[in-house]
């Protein structure tokens, strides 16, 4: 009896589990099967069957010839400026973070404390507060509308998030073997090179990867500081979803989410259990 | 040698420097910027004539407004006990030594992965009637069914937490599971041994101290929902009218295109009270309780 009721509840508890991985998985699905499909089988209600003829047509389409804003040109420019701008906001920003972690746990001054504190808070605000100082800044600094300025102003915003990676990381390191260095006459560059830094590999992808993920997911920013030619993938794919004129081209639409969701999803893919570990790091703190 | 002993010991202070003045400026001053705006006449560029309480008092005078923040406790409710009540359910169920977890847990948590813009794209083309499930269901045979919440006024807001909900459930399932892992299995045993029944155990040991858990999704949830901009954007971009603005919305049209700088300053500067209320005490207490 409580053999068969066990093997019910297990049955029950799989069917639960089953039903929320298939609730999580169909968008996209939908938007697997729906890009490589002919508008006239989406228009006639077939959202959820698979392609009955398949075509690349609308993924070719999305990435080089689907109309945004005036040119008819593709996500591929703004694909290009996307990584033009997360590799060296996510460069910049993990740099500053690790040199950051190193002095607030090792080379602690009076007040450093609120110093993090202070680091930490501007991970949360919200960044309507500094759009329109911002804007201002970024034409007198001379970079408004450009590459160069999204990755300003990102590398800015993820100093926060990425001392705080840096720092509770080298806070478990033994505080110790950086006395001992010094007393050996290795100086504080010396130190962070051939101590801290050589062990420091699975910190660095963490935060990598969080800040990849951040930066290339951003619209705010991307839809307010940037140009027609400097736009990233995200707005870009807004642009090509919610214009107005012409036939919608849902195949097309869903070609292009995809797209712009690919440089995440591989590496969420590839590197799960990092990633994870960031939003662990990013959601509870101290 | 006197000279590079004490260039050492500023060194650290000197390499943190610029990170503490580009946060110091770009954070801290632009706070006090937007809050002066926030006191000021500016429309469309800003202007430093000071008119007191008078944008605040425009502010909460507009529809527009009371509409977002309405929005904005429907949405930021449902968003968070929804996904706390999935999360806290597929943390427990997953707990129980399953097959295949392995498999599953990447599924609930990918969509985290996923940029809002992308979400939005799919839950649009997803819940609308023309395309989406209300016309496939009916190609199955129920010629009756109807679902357009996403152009109906009333419910489109209900959209926005679906889509939110699907986004960021399963990262609270990870925030539990994280819990429930570091929960010593003597305790479980000791409270089976005693004849507790799952569901006791459950109710009266593990959810219990399961709290800090709770309290950091709350957290993340709650600031996540005052800062929701880009999946409304691209899910409804606040209609069908104004029926889905939240405060993020109504800042960016206040100030970038009805020329309303200072009504605009200061709905931000209300998002950063309800923010800097929740957040504030909780990394205070986080950052103390590591102090002792």
């Amino acid at each position: 009896m409580t053999n068969m009721s066990g093997k019910f509840s297990r049955a029950l508890l799989y069917s639960i589990l089953i039903v929320f991985a298939v609730y999580y998985m169909l968008p996209l699905y939908v938007m697997v099967v729906n890009s490589v499909k002919e508008l006239d089988e989406i228009r006639q209600g077939a959202m959820l069957s698979l392609p009955q003829k398949f075509t690349i047509e609308p993924w070719l389409s999305a990435w080089s010839t689907a109309q945004i804003g005036v040119d008819p040109t593709g996500l591929k420019p703004y694909f290009i400026n996307s990584i033009l701008m997360v590799v060296p906001a996510v460069f910049l920003s993990t740099m500053l973070g690790a040199v950051n972690g190193y002095v607030l746990t090792k080379w602690q001054f009076p007040g450093h404390r609120i110093v993090f504190g202070l680091l930490l808070l501007s991970c949360f605000i919200p960044f309507q507060i500094v759009l329109i100082p911002m804007a201002r800044i970024l034409g007198t600094l001379g970079i408004a509308g450009t590459t160069s300025g999204l990755v300003f102003v990102h590398m800015i915003y993820g100093i926060g998030f990425t001392t705080l990676f840096f720092r509770n990381y080298y806070d478990a390191f033994p505080t110790e073997l950086v006395r001992a260095a010094t007393i050996d006459g290795a100086g504080f560059f010396r130190i962070f090179y051939r101590i801290l830094l050589p062990s420091s590999g699975p910190i660095i992808v963490v935060t990598v990867i969080w800040q990849f993920t951040n930066v290339w997911n951003d619209f705010l920013f991307g839809a307010s500081f940037a140009d027609a030619d400097s736009q990233p993938v995200t707005v870009a794919l807004n642009n090509l979803v919610s214009s107005s004129t012409g036939v919608k081209e849902y195949n097309v639409h869903f070609a292009g989410a995809i797209l712009a969701a690919l440089p995440t999803l591989v590496v969420y893919i590839v590197s799960g259990r990092y990633f994870v570990r960031g939003l662990m790091a990013g959601a509870v703190k101290g | 040698m006197p000279y590079r002993a004490k260039l050492q010991d500023w060194l650290p202070r000197l390499v943190l420097s610029p990170s503490v003045a580009l946060i110091a400026i770009f954070v801290y001053g632009f706070i006090l910027y937007t809050s002066y705006l926030s006191f000021s006449d500016s429309r469309m560029l800003p202007s430093y004539g000071l008119v007191g309480f008078a944008n605040y008092e425009r502010l909460f005078g507009l529809r527009h407004w009371e509409t977002a923040l309405t929005n904005l406790a429907i949405f930021g409710i449902l968003y968070i006990v929804i996904c706390t009540v999935i999360g806290l359910t597929l943390a427990i169920l997953l707990d129980r030594k399953i097959r295949g977890e392995g498999i599953l847990r990447p599924i609930y948590l990918y969509p985290m992965a996923l940029s809002f813009i992308v979400t939005g794209t799919a839950w649009k083309w997803f819940l609308d009637p023309g395309i989406g499930l209300e016309n496939v269901v009916q190609t199955w045979g129920w010629t009756d069914f109807s679902f357009r919440w996403i152009k109906d006024r009333d419910m489109a807001i209900y959209t926005v937490v679906i889509a939110a909900v699907w986004q960021s459930s399963g990262f609270v399932m990870a925030m539990f599971l994280a819990g429930l892992r570091g929960i010593d299995g003597e305790i479980m045993r000791a409270a089976q041994i005693d004849g507790a029944s799952n569901f006791n155990l459950y109710r009266r040991i593990i959810i219990p101290m399961l709290r800090p858990a709770f309290l950091s999704a709350f957290v993340v949830l709650a600031h996540l929902a005052i800062k929701s901009y880009d999946l409304v954007i691209a899910l409804t971009n606040g209609g069908p009218g104004r029926a889905t603005e939240l405060p993020a919305t109504f800042m960016y049209s206040y100030t970038f295109s009805r020329n309303q700088m200072g009504v605009g300053a200061s709905s931000a500067i209300i998002m950063l009270i309800m923010i800097a209320s929740i957040i504030v005490p909780y990394l205070y207490s986080e950052l103390k309780e590591k102090k002792a």
